[in-house]
């Protein structure tokens, strides 16, 4: 086993409890998050092993219906309020921004590990809720039945993601300000990773859509405690109202969640090609244009809720348009690789995943678009497979191509490659075999959160059963290799991926202070290939 | 309808308009999905690092003409999609004329479906083959969602207010009906069976005894028409005070209202359908008709949803010249 060097790094520079829990260093509070939502998505996927349990047979003799009910609803909160929202923010957001614009932290320290305690507390009042037993509402909290009919914990869990959006929303603001105000000399706009590009316009979303979802949440919470008519016609409320509130936000958060990860398949891409990006600018505006129009489409969510045929249009048509920067970035990454000089190391095998399910994903997403057809497809599993193409698929893809990407720098160690690749390709096969079949299940009629079903959608269900025990091997592979590689990995050089970008100039792990000296940016992102004296 | 098969069955007019239109969309999908993935396989593969590479990829920075070829195309396209996706939705949002209207009420955890006729159905719904069918839809709780896959029709029934879906059913046979908005317990329980039958054994069904009868609603004799429950509801409930005959002092004359436009004293206008029905008799403070005094006390709690469409049904057949 090899021995670190005695040089002084931000894990070696304190030591014991204290050093971590009252740290200002972004990358400890990255590693934080880091720790927190891998719990949270162990705690989520298993909710997701016992959905395709029950799933196996048409009757539903696995678990109770309140129970099935319980799962779904937990599953789907769990995973995307405290896994997919702040995954590749938080965890590598927090850790890379200063990095890669040459700072020494973010703008307010204190701040972002206020926003770190503030998801741990609204993660309690949510674990707590679900101890207690659990909420059975979806994770859209849908009215008049959260309001009135559910028996079950709507408030404590409310309560629990009203805290939790705050951290969102305390991440998102110190992200902007930094981007704005602490870049390295020299790092001009439009010299920034397309990863920080990608992060603003994430942060924007953040900012301006989570205080939405936030008051949306406490009306709910007031109408079921109080009984102040908002939602509820037999108090005199709009249940549609609900509708239009909860998709303002939650449509612009499929962004939060997928956009961090397109930054990510840029940095990969770039650097296992040995090319410069294709299309910088395109790629960098399209993040803010998908930003400005996620705000706009949320009622393509409603096509069957009776809202007028005319807003029906509108909202399609937006629709339609916001699917062309999707696109645009997709082709430019295809052309990104046109004469490089490629190799296939882990992260890229996960980069090269993200563009077929995302690709996918995406396109899927047009025939929801279309009103015709949504209507036919409008909450069966055709959707549930479509929005795990793209926040499975495709964000998740990409937080673990950024973890693998990432990970010699932020612990110092490279892990097993050849476990790695097996991983890549349990996942994105074990992926496809879980959803694809469910766009079948979906055209076919079957309603999502069905806890029995007839009998002829069986053997679609089997087939996405035995593809998420495989998908599940996928994800348990790392758990396992990632964490031997922290005592027993081989050490990192500071650039083992000979990347372009200023994070790589500095040692891995990094120093406290991230650079010596303040570096002094002269060219633009993805100078490849890199000149010798870059390669450290 | 319980056989393994990887694509529905067709068995309306809008069901071959839908699967038409997502045929075009996977064929479109796939060209492109295709084209991605060829080109991803083709370049990793001729462009791959060989042994003894200098490992320097080519300096390339991007193409104008390239970016503004795959913005365009790919939004044409869109838009067609788009056009096409509309259109459809447009003859599923007006049902024509002639069509056949059923009331439909959802529940936690059940279909209530009834026939202008008087037949009343839980959980199955009986229509004839090649006849436009209008549901008007509401709901007693919370949020349902009426769908029928073989048809490729869905719409919620939203509590407080009325939905309207139609379907003209092209084959004669047995589909699923089911619950698609998530509405608690049993909501996987709340499906049901549409029943396609020849036009002369749904007349033979349509006036067969009745099988379901509710005595906690305002249906208790499920042979009657809901016509003639309304009107029966318009007596008992006072309706006839104020509202009986020609215009009176204190309210309106209901005969001719259906259909017609209503000037209210506040400026505003609408017209009188069943919406307008509803909200007159829930909340009739809401829109007083110009001239009149808002003295009409409110029934909200008073009339159950199905009571309520047997009253504005009685309202719809006041034809101009009565009283």
């Amino acid at each position: 086993m090899e021995t670190a060097p005695k040089r002084t790094n931000y894990l070696n520079a304190d030591y014991g409890i204290r050093s971590w829990l009252l740290t200002l260093d972004h990358k400890r509070i990255g590693i934080l998050y880091l720790i927190s939502i891998t719990l949270m998505f162990l705690l989520g996927s298993l909710f997701a092993v016992l959905i395709r349990l029950e799933l196996l047979t048409p009757a539903g003799d696995f678990v109770q219906a309140d129970t099935y009910n319980k799962l779904f609803t937990m599953h789907g909160i769990v995973m995307i309020f405290f896994f997919l929202v702040p995954s590749i923010p938080a965890v590598l957001g927090n850790f890379l921004l200063p990095l890669m614009i040459g700072a020494r932290d973010l703008a307010f320290p204190r701040l972002n590990l206020m926003s770190w305690y503030v998801y741990m507390v609204g993660g309690i009042f949510t674990l707590w809720a679900i101890i207690t037993g659990g909420v059975d509402t979806g994770w859209t909290f849908y009215t008049p039945y959260s309001t009135t009919a559910s028996h079950s914990n709507v408030l404590m869990t409310a309560v629990g993601i009203f805290i939790t959006g705050f951290s969102s929303i305390l991440t998102g603001l110190n992200f902007i300000v930094t981007i704005h105000t602490m870049r390295a000399p020299g790092l001009t706009w439009f010299r920034l990773p397309l990863f920080v590009w990608a992060h603003y316009a994430t942060s924007l979303i953040m900012i301006l859509g989570t205080p939405v979802v936030a008051i949306t949440i406490f009306l709910v919470g007031i109408e079921r405690a109080f009984g102040l008519g908002i939602f509820d016609p037999a108090l005199g409320g709009d249940p549609i109202l609900f509708q239009h509130l909860f998709w303002f936000y939650s449509h612009p958060a499929v962004y939060i969640m997928i956009l961090p990860s397109m930054g990510v398949i840029s940095e990969i891409i770039t650097c296992f090609a040995r090319k410069r990006i294709f299309g910088y600018e395109f790629i960098a505006v399209s993040s803010l244009a998908i930003a400005v129009f996620g705000f706009l489409v949320w009622g393509h969510h409603m096509f069957t809720s009776s809202q007028s045929v005319y807003a029906a249009m509108i909202f399609s048509i937006l629709s339609f348009a916001v699917a062309i920067p999707s696109a645009v970035k997709v082709f430019n990454w295809t052309a990104t690789l046109y004469k490089g000089s490629i190799s296939f190391e882990a992260p890229m095998l996960f980069a090269m995943g993200f563009i077929g399910l995302f690709t996918i994903g995406g396109l899927t997403g047009l025939f929801l678009a279309s009103l015709g057809l949504d209507v036919h497809v409008h909450d069966t599993y055709f959707v549930v497979a479509h929005f795990h193409y793209i926040m499975v698929g495709g964000a998740l893809m990409g937080y673990l191509g950024a973890i693998h990407f990432w990970w010699p720098k932020m612990t110092g160690r490279m892990y097993s490659e050849w476990a790695a690749k097996v991983s890549a390709v349990l996942v994105f096969v074990g992926f496809n075999l879980t959803f694809f079949p469910q766009f079948v299940l979906g055209y076919l009629g079957m309603p999502r959160r069905y806890h029995a079903y007839p009998d002829e959608f069986q053997v679609l269900n089997v087939m996405s059963t035995t593809g998420a025990s495989i998908l599940g091997l996928g994800y348990l592979v790392p758990l396992c290799y990632l964490t031997w590689s922290l005592w027993r990995g081989p050490l990192a050089s500071a650039n083992p991926w000979k990347a372009a970008g200023l994070e790589w100039t500095t040692p891995s792990p990094p120093p406290t202070e991230n650079f010596e000296t303040t570096p002094v940016v002269e060219e633009e992102a993805y100078t490849y290939p890199l000149k010798e004296a870059e390669v450290v | 309808m319980s056989s393994f098969s990887l694509f529905p069955e067709s068995a309306s007019t809008i069901s071959g308009q839908v699967d038409a239109l997502f045929f075009f969309m996977v064929g479109t999908s796939l060209f492109f999905g295709l084209l991605v993935a060829i080109l991803v396989i083709y370049m990793a593969i001729r462009y791959r690092r060989r042994a003894g590479d200098t490992g320097a990829g080519a300096e390339i920075h991007g193409n104008l003409q390239l970016e503004i070829a795959w913005s365009i195309v790919p939004f044409v396209i869109a838009m067609v999609m788009f056009y096409w996706g509309a259109s459809v939705y447009m003859t599923m949002a007006r049902p024509p004329d002639d069509a056949h209207e059923i009331f439909v009420v959802g529940k936690q955890w059940m279909w209530k479906l009834q026939h202008l006729e008087g037949r009343r159905e839980i959980n199955e719904l009986h229509v004839p083959v090649n006849q436009p069918i209008k549901l008007t839809m509401t709901s007693e709780d919370v949020i349902h969602s009426f769908y029928v896959p073989a048809f490729r029709i869905k719409a919620d029934a939203v509590p407080g207010r009325y939905s309207t879906a139609w379907f003209e059913a092209t084959k004669v046979g047995t589909y699923h009906l089911f619950c698609a908005e998530y509405c608690g317990t049993e909501h996987s329980q709340m499906i049901g069976r549409i029943v396609v039958m020849e036009p002369n054994e749904f007349q033979d069904w349509l006036s067969g005894e009745t099988t379901v009868a509710d005595a906690g609603s305002a249906m208790v004799d499920a042979t009657r028409s809901p016509a003639e429950i309304g009107a029966e509801l318009f007596v008992a409930r006072g309706c006839t005070t104020c509202h009986q005959g020609a215009a009176g002092v204190m309210g309106p004359s209901l005969a001719g209202l259906y259909g017609r436009e209503r000037n209210f004293a506040d400026g505003r206008s609408a017209v009188a359908d069943e919406a307008y029905l509803r909200q007159s008799i829930l909340e009739p403070q809401s829109q007083i008709l110009d001239g009149y005094q808002p003295i009409m006390p409110t029934f909200k709690g008073q009339i159950d949803e199905e009571g309520l469409l047997a009253l504005i049904q009685y309202i719809k057949t006041l034809e101009p010249n009565e009283g």
